[in-house]
């Protein structure tokens, strides 16, 4: 995927914002922000409230941090922060409960048993860094220095990711991209030639017919996005939800499409073929900026609603008045990519079919549609420059999977660390991602562990993943460390400022401090020009005539307000082969793929098994919020959602634990039964991020059962290597 | 006169919990106890359903039996808005309040007292909305003064569809939910 370079979109905004100057900086909001230095050990008597940015998701809301008489007490959204508009989500307010977590990593730990056994000595900072430096330099020295891995996640994996870099290794990854958002991307990077972005570039505020496509927003709860999807129902836009569970989204839909799994693509080609037949679709958008057009909608004749009706089990009907709301509606009409993308295997087609229905509405980069996002484009620091690996990444050898570009496949380097091909892999360093519920299939995840020469763990509780590692490494929460300065792609462009509230309350160290004193330990301290963290962002601050001193103020630096939509002047820009729309891919074809999505059926569940779904609960965040004890408290355990005739029949009842057992016969931990009318009977749900096994987390341990433990099969997406997770069928063992 | 209520719009929210985490650090509410809760209601068959889903607290009655009941007179009506509270120094911990609660809204503190939602006082006094009425990222809850007429939660109630909870009960409960 040469010519479709994921980054160039955003360095060349970035570029031309850099030119300006005019900054807007409001420093009345927040009052009485007192730094760390001033505070000087010594307690800060009353309240003070110190402006950062939240980390319990990767929104990045700018928050207010209050501290009452030394002691953090409470955290509100920063009101002049774009993301939360002064109002965080409900795992952002029960943040603060990360840091009073007494269950939390207190001290460097190394292992002093067999790997798994999660047995500790505890260790100094020295002690622990000495060994990882000794060992990464063994690594160096015996397979190369690409031969140890980096897995991350978030923004606070960043100056880490600066250690390996400078060490040498280009295999840096996180699972959000072949586990989560990845076909998302390349789907829509396939059509548009850019991608959705983080924060996705909806403008759900300004839709007036919105399509959510498994997007279970409310339960999902992307702060923005759930506002702007208020705002949206209460203004009485038109709701379309596709789900096989009746979601809370569900409940706000005029239409909502009980979808049989794993047939989107069958619906949003029927959609597409209405649109196309009954000439709804954007006539002018679609001549101005399409490519292909013509083999497209003469490939989608043969998806009638009635060919959809079979596979997707929706009446006809239904799908021609939905699609006529679209059409209606266009451009206006928002189709939502979603974001957790990796369902069936198929997801970068669908997640195609899903950009080429808004490419016919017109809707992208069009107001109610998909805004143009730019950043405040705050330049990097000057480094040195990195060494230049000898090796490609080993995660796609031979390019197997040919549009997996930009970022890495994490299940491509665990694959490499199992085989050793195309060259072993001996260390993993893992940061705040837990791989074992991140990741699909858990024996693979161990047996390539028991490849490596080193495995280390930074995280702020002792996760599962932990419990594997041969050291770990405590973190300081985001409320007691500084952090890169957060810079997104949004509506408007703006950084913001992640500082510490208070100070770590044990040994504690925040990542650039570890990031750092490794890099000292490995002989690369010229990659570390700076004394210490301030002086990191000031110097970056400074680039843009900024300082940290008034950022530690206000937390939030805006630019002015620039046109986000084409018809206020933004110049329309596909970075396509073609340089337009790609109705009908050149690329795809040339791959020896489909060049217009097609639909293949997934498989069926056997008889007396139900496809195991999952989703998100709007107080939790994958497996790492759950040890939070103030969001413990909202939801400590998951249920299993089944349907009320199912449960009737096999005689399950609602509030019994049940075990789920999948068609690999890997049994779950007992679960409570759900038992509702808003679900299928061909498929049963359950929130991610449950089940825990790591003992020394008492408020989890074996809480509910592990979706991520059942998810044994996945299935590969040829296009671009994201792992399809909802192929795996359960059925229920009655005896707990 | 005045008389606080709330005005919460069915539509928009979505039951994400934010106003009963926002009242726990606000209100320092001890762990395994919350002032505030959500209630989804679910009616039909798949998938023809309809789901209302509320953020429930004390309804801050106007005839409430908590107050009635009090044996010491910890219970009682705020002079400001008619907020009904407790005051924790006189409260014996008898558990007669809860008891008479058709909304299960109390519960007894660690320390010994019934504690309930406050609709916060303290921040309202200060002209500020309750914490969970000021987090909640749908906008779905509208605190204010009933006898003002031209408050917006008096509008709301005016222009839109609602209904109380437990009208059978007669305590004339201030909370509006807008469907």
């Amino acid at each position: 995927m040469d010519s479709l370079s994921r980054r160039r979109f955003l360095k060349i905004t970035g570029a031309s914002i850099a030119a300006a100057t005019a900054v807007t900086s409001l420093n009345s909001v927040v009052k009485g922000a007192k730094t760390i230095e001033e505070k000087n050990g010594s307690v800060v008597k009353g309240i003070q409230k110190i402006p950062t940015y939240c980390d319990l998701c990767f929104w990045k809301c700018g928050a207010i941090a209050y501290v009452d008489n030394g002691k953090l007490w409470k955290i509100e959204g920063n009101p002049i922060d774009p993301l939360s508009n002064g109002r965080l989500c409900p795992r952002g307010t029960g943040g603060v409960g990360a840091s009073f977590d007494n269950e939390r990593l207190k001290t460097p730990l190394i292992r002093k048993s067999v790997r798994g056994e999660d047995q500790w000595v505890k260790a100094t900072w020295d002690e622990a860094l000495d060994l990882i430096a000794n060992k990464m330099k063994k690594i160096k020295t015996n397979y190369g220095p690409e031969s140890l891995a980096f897995f991350s996640h978030g923004i606070g994996g960043n100056f880490l990711k600066h250690t390996f870099k400078a060490y040498g290794t280009n295999n840096i990854t996180a699972p959000s991209f072949a586990q989560c958002r990845g076909p998302r991307e390349i789907g829509f990077e396939l059509t548009f030639g850019d991608v959705v972005g983080s924060p996705e570039r909806t403008d759900i505020k300004n839709t007036k017919c919105l399509v959510l496509l498994g997007s279970h927003l409310g339960e999902n709860m992307h702060n923005t996005q759930v506002q702007e999807f208020a705002d949206a129902v209460g203004a009485g836009a038109t709701v379309i939800v596709v789900d096989p569970r009746f979601s809370v989204a569900a409940s706000k839909a005029k239409h909502y499409l009980p979808i049989k799994p794993g047939t989107d693509i069958a619906l949003l080609l029927s959609w597409m073929n209405v649109l196309v037949t009954e000439g709804l679709y954007d006539k002018d958008y679609v001549e101005k900026y399409g490519f292909g057009f013509e083999q497209f909608a003469a490939e989608i004749q043969e998806y009638t609603p009635e060919w959809a009706y079979t596979r997707t089990g929706i009446e006809p009907a239904v799908i021609r008045e939905t699609a006529r709301e679209m059409g209606k509606n266009k451009p206006a009409t928002l189709v939502h990519p979603g974001r957790h993308a990796t369902w069936y295997g198929d997801d970068a087609q669908r997640a195609r079919s899903v950009a080429l229905l808004n490419a016919l509405l017109g809707s992208w980069g069009r107001k109610g549609g998909f805004y143009t996002p730019y950043k405040f484009g705050l330049p990097g620091y000057p480094y040195p420059e990195y060494p230049k690996p000898e090796r490609e990444p080993a995660d796609n050898p031979g390019k197997k999977y040919p549009f997996a570009e930009g970022e890495l496949l994490s299940t491509g380097l665990r694959e490499a660390t199992i085989t050793g091909n195309p060259y072993p892999i001996k260390g993993w360093f893992v940061y705040a991602t837990n791989l074992m519920q991140a990741l699909p299939n858990q024996q693979e995840t161990i047996k390539a562990i028991q490849n490596l020469d080193l495995l280390v763990v930074v995280d702020v509780v002792p996760s599962e993943i932990a419990g594997w590692a041969d050291v770990i490494l405590p973190e300081a929460t985001y409320l007691e460390r500084y952090d890169d300065i957060s810079d997104s792609p949004f509506k408007e462009g703006f950084i913001a400022l992640r500082q510490p509230a208070i100070d770590p309350p044990h040994d504690q160290k925040p990542n650039w401090w570890i990031a750092k004193k490794l890099a000292d330990k490995l002989g690369l301290s010229n990659y570390f020009p700076w004394k210490n963290v301030e002086e990191y962002l000031d110097t970056r601050l400074k680039s843009a005539g900024l300082s940290l001193n008034e950022f530690k103020k206000t937390g939030i630096i805006k630019r002015p307000p620039k046109p986000i939509y084409f018809e206020d002047g933004v110049q329309p820009f596909f970075w396509t082969q073609s340089g337009k729309i790609e109705f009908y891919s050149l690329k795809l074809k040339e791959h020896g793929f489909d060049p217009v999505p097609k639909f293949t059926a997934p498989e069926e569940p056997p008889a007396g098994f139900f496809r195991l779904l999952y989703g998100r609960s709007p107080v939790h965040t994958f497996s790492k919020t759950q040890t939070n004890p103030i969001l413990n408290d909202m939801m400590s355990e998951n249920e299993v959602w089944v349907n009320a005739d199912i449960a009737g029949r096999y005689g399950v009842k609602n509030g019994q634990y049940i075990k789920l057992k999948n068609s690999d016969g890997v049994i779950s931990n007992k679960v409570k039964v759900k038992v509702t009318e808003r679900i299928r009977t061909d498929c049963v749900y359950m929130v991610h991020g449950f089940g825990q096994t790591s003992i020394r987390n008492r408020k989890t341990y074996l809480k509910g059962a592990s979706d991520a433990q059942l998810v044994t099969k996945y299935k590969m997406d040829p296009l671009m290597g994201g792992t399809g997770m909802n192929v795996n069928f359960v059925t229920f063992e009655m005896e707990v | 006169m005045s008389r606080f209520g709330m005005a919460i719009d069915t539509v928009r929210c979505v039951g994400c919990m934010d106003c009963v985490v926002a009242c726990k650090t606000e209100n320092k509410v001890p762990e395994g106890f919350n002032r505030d809760w959500i209630t989804e209601e679910a009616f039909g068959n798949f998938p023809n359903i309809q789901l209302e889903i509320r953020t429930e607290r004390c309804n801050h009655c106007e005839e409430a039996p908590c107050v009635d009941c009090c044996p010491t007179g910890a219970s009682h009506y705020h002079d400001t808005g008619g907020v009904v509270l407790v005051n924790h120094n006189e409260c014996i911990g008898c558990k007669a309040c809860v008891a008479s609660c058709p909304y299960d809204a109390r519960f007894i503190h660690p320390d010994g007292y019934a504690d309930k939602c406050t609709f916060c006082i303290h921040r309202v006094e200060k002209g500020e909305d309750p914490a969970c009425v000021s987090v909640c990222p749908t906008h779905c809850m509208t605190f204010g003064d009933l006898d003002d007429p031209n408050s917006k939660i008096s509008k709301l109630v005016k222009s839109r569809k609602w209904h109380v909870l437990k009208p059978e009960a007669g305590t004339k409960p201030h909370i509006y939910y807008l469907t």
